[in-house]
């Protein structure tokens, strides 16, 4: 579903380069970990695969379900399959939450050329939706994330996630900022919307959010590039011993 | 002080060139008028209060012409049931308004009305309180030479508000309309203001605003591209009394609208705000002046203005808040967004506070759409124009909530929305 070959991409200002040959391929129905040091440029492919501006490709390729991302506007890899969970959600005041929401659906079922949603349609799925992950009606007011805690901010993203039924899901540290009980509800919408359709590329610093989502299969990432991959017990390792060990091995 | 020889030449150019009404209840005040601006002199550009808007085309002779503009848009408040009173290129059209009865209000025609004593207090009153500290020699002009307007006295709440419709059918018409407007004790009433009343227009409305009584003035200017105005509410509010206007304004080749608020009275309420939408030719200066005289008082500028190719955005605002006039609550914002870099917002905000318990604040603020949450957007989904969209109307937001009927305030950002879709890139 995801295929990324030999990604090199460097930052457009700097020209520092952060990707030094990305190789990774996601397939439908299963979710991918990456795990990796600080800096290791994690949330780099998180955002070269969004199609956010600063960035330049230089060499290597991405394609979501055969068609090329890297040539794509971010709203055409929106409605091609592509949802990032944000770390930082972003507050756009005066811009509600619920017409965000509706624009963001009918937009891409525009451009995909299906038909737009009705008004009571959209608002009997949202309001199941926002129900399973205990946002209330208020949240669902208030223009986006403004005045949202950090768990508010996260249980939006997966609340966007579940709407828009993306085909590729990215979460970049979802767990960042979130008790042990707001980790537990993200981790179950996320897990309700799993699907033999569906893949899933969790990035994080810790294990925990992966004893919620279970991975079928962990990447470490370092240095720009993936310098390994295996089972969930790669998780458990880094939980274990840290980065060093698994670095020298594969230096 | 004698005015110096070029500004009086010019003044006397144009005072020798418009014609003066006489007779009447206004006899008086306009003559007073008269003196006023001979002893003022007209703007130019090197008086400091038209540093950022050059005022000689609202101060020549000749009229620069202003291109009829036709809108496929219905037109504004349409579907309000309102009292509508109608002024075409600055003349009341009796055909096309309403009859002027309305229950708990009594109107009168400027152009042809009897000895009204309550406008005699008002009438020219308002307008020379407004001219200190600050000069405003165009509005005396109109108090001199206005030809129309409407003469308004609410005793008891209406059921619907008064519009004020105005069309212009003549490229090169010149109008003078002066308005004034009672609200009486208890009473409340809303006065909308619609249109382009001439190619060029010099409207000054004189709202005095009696205890516990509320006036809401909510303005649409014409769309039309060349038109130039120069606009003067002169607002005078009594104890507990509430006067809030709003003004969108979308097009126009140069506009001033200047709005002087005096609260006299404790426990006054006085909101003004505006929006504008502005694209290439287009210079809009918002002008204010709040007087705080009085204790527990409430003021709020709220300005935003959208910019680009272009466009030019001004603000003066000030809050001058007298000695005595305690538990003074003064806000002031505004705000520009700049929508390329071709376009400027040139911002004054002042504060002048002669007592010691007061709360007073302002801001102002210029930028360009925020490119982080332009992203989040277009991340979920949403094109650019329509996330620049989204996020413009949710710039303007904070101005078009000041309005108080949720209806108006619904119309309001359609018009917004309308203006933003036809500059929608293909």
């Amino acid at each position: 579903m995801l295929e990324i070959k030999n990604l090199h991409v460097e930052l457009e200002e700097e020209g520092k380069q952060i990707l030094k040959g990305v190789d990774l391929t996601v397939d439908a129905g299963k979710v991918h970990a990456i795990m990796g040091p600080n800096g290791s440029g994690k949330s780099t492919l998180s955002y070269v695969l969004s199609g956010r501006d600063g960035y330049k490709v230089t060499q290597g390729s991405a394609s979501l379900l055969g068609e090329d991302l890297l040539e794509m506007e971010p709203e055409e890899r929106a409605a091609a399959g592509m949802f990032l969970a944000f770390q930082y959600p972003v507050e756009i005041p005066g811009v509600g939450n619920m017409t965000f929401l509706r624009t963001a659906v009918n937009s891409q079922r525009k451009a995909r050329g299906e038909e737009e949603m009705s008004a009571t349609d959209f608002l009997k799925s949202v309001r199941a939706k926002a129900k399973s992950l205990k946002i209330d009606a208020d949240m669902l007011k208030r223009p986006v994330n403004v005045g949202f805690s950090g768990g508010e901010k996260k249980r939006n993203e997966i609340l966007q996630m579940a709407m828009l039924e993306p085909k590729l899901c990215i979460l970049d540290e979802t767990d960042s900022g979130l008790d042990v009980d707001a980790m537990k509800l993200v981790s179950e919408g996320v897990n309700a919307l799993r699907d033999a359709d569906r893949g899933f590329l969790v990035i994080t610093h810790y294990q925990r959010l992966l004893d919620h989502i279970k991975p079928d299969v962990v990447h470490i990432m370092a240095n720009g590039r993936m310098v390994t991959s295996g089972g969930p017990e790669l998780a458990l390792e880094v939980e274990k011993n840290g980065y060093a060990d698994i670095l020298k091995e594969t230096a | 002080m004698a005015l110096p020889k070029y500004k009086a030449d010019a003044t006397q150019e144009r005072l020798s060139h418009v014609s003066r009404p006489v007779g009447g209840f206004s006899e008086v005040a306009r003559r007073d008028a008269l003196s006023r601006v001979e002893n003022l002199g007209l703007p130019t550009r090197r008086d400091e209060y038209w540093k950022y808007t050059r005022p000689e085309s609202l101060v020549e002779v000749e009229v620069p012409p202003a291109a009829l503009f036709v809108s496929d848009e219905a037109p504004v408040f349409s579907d309000l049931e309102c009292l509508k009173i109608v002024f075409v290129d600055g003349v009341f059209d009796a055909d096309a308004s309403d009859d002027l009865d309305l229950e708990g209000i009594e109107i009168h025609r400027l152009a042809d009305a009897p000895d009204v004593l309550w406008a005699r207090d008002i009438y020219g009153v308002l307008e020379t309180r407004g001219q200190t500290p600050v000069a405003r020699p165009l509005a005396s002009l109109n108090t001199a030479c206005a030809t129309d307007g409407v003469l308004i006295r609410v005793t008891q709440t209406p059921r619907k508000p008064i519009s004020l419709i105005y069309r212009h059918v003549s490229e090169i018409s010149d109008a003078m309309l002066h308005h004034c407007i009672k609200v009486e004790p208890q009473a409340s009433v809303t006065i909308l203001e619609t249109g382009t009343a001439s190619a060029r227009l010099n409207v000054c409305m004189e709202v005095e605003v009696a205890a516990n009584a509320q006036c809401n003035h909510v303005r649409m200017q014409g769309r039309d591209h060349e038109r130039r105005t120069v606009s003067h509410i002169f607002a005078r509010l009594c104890e507990a009394s509430t006067f809030k206007t709003f003004t969108l304004t979308a097009n126009g080749a140069l506009t001033r609208n200047e709005v002087v608020v005096e609260l006299t009275g404790d426990n006054g309420v006085a909101h003004v705000a505006g929006a504008c939408l502005g694209d290439g030719a287009f210079h809009h200066d918002d002008t204010v002046f709040i007087t705080h005289d009085a204790e527990n008082c409430e003021s709020r500028q709220v300005f935003k203005k959208v910019l680009r190719n272009g466009a030019v955005g001004v603000f003066q605002g000030k809050i001058l808040v007298k000695a005595g006039a305690q538990k003074t609550d003064g806000y002031q914002i505004s705000q520009s967004l700049l929508l390329d870099d071709d376009s400027q917002f040139l911002a004054k905000p002042e504060l002048e506070i002669y007592a010691d318990d007061v709360i007073c604040s302002h801001g102002s603020t210029s930028g360009a759409i925020d490119e982080t949450a332009l992203f989040y957007l277009r991340a979920r989904g949403i094109d650019r124009g329509t996330a620049t969209d989204l996020m413009t109307i949710a710039f303007v937001a904070e101005a078009v909530a000041e309005v108080e009927d949720v209806a108006l305030q619904d119309e309001i950002t359609d018009l917004v929305d309308n203006w933003l879709m036809r500059r929608r890139e293909p």
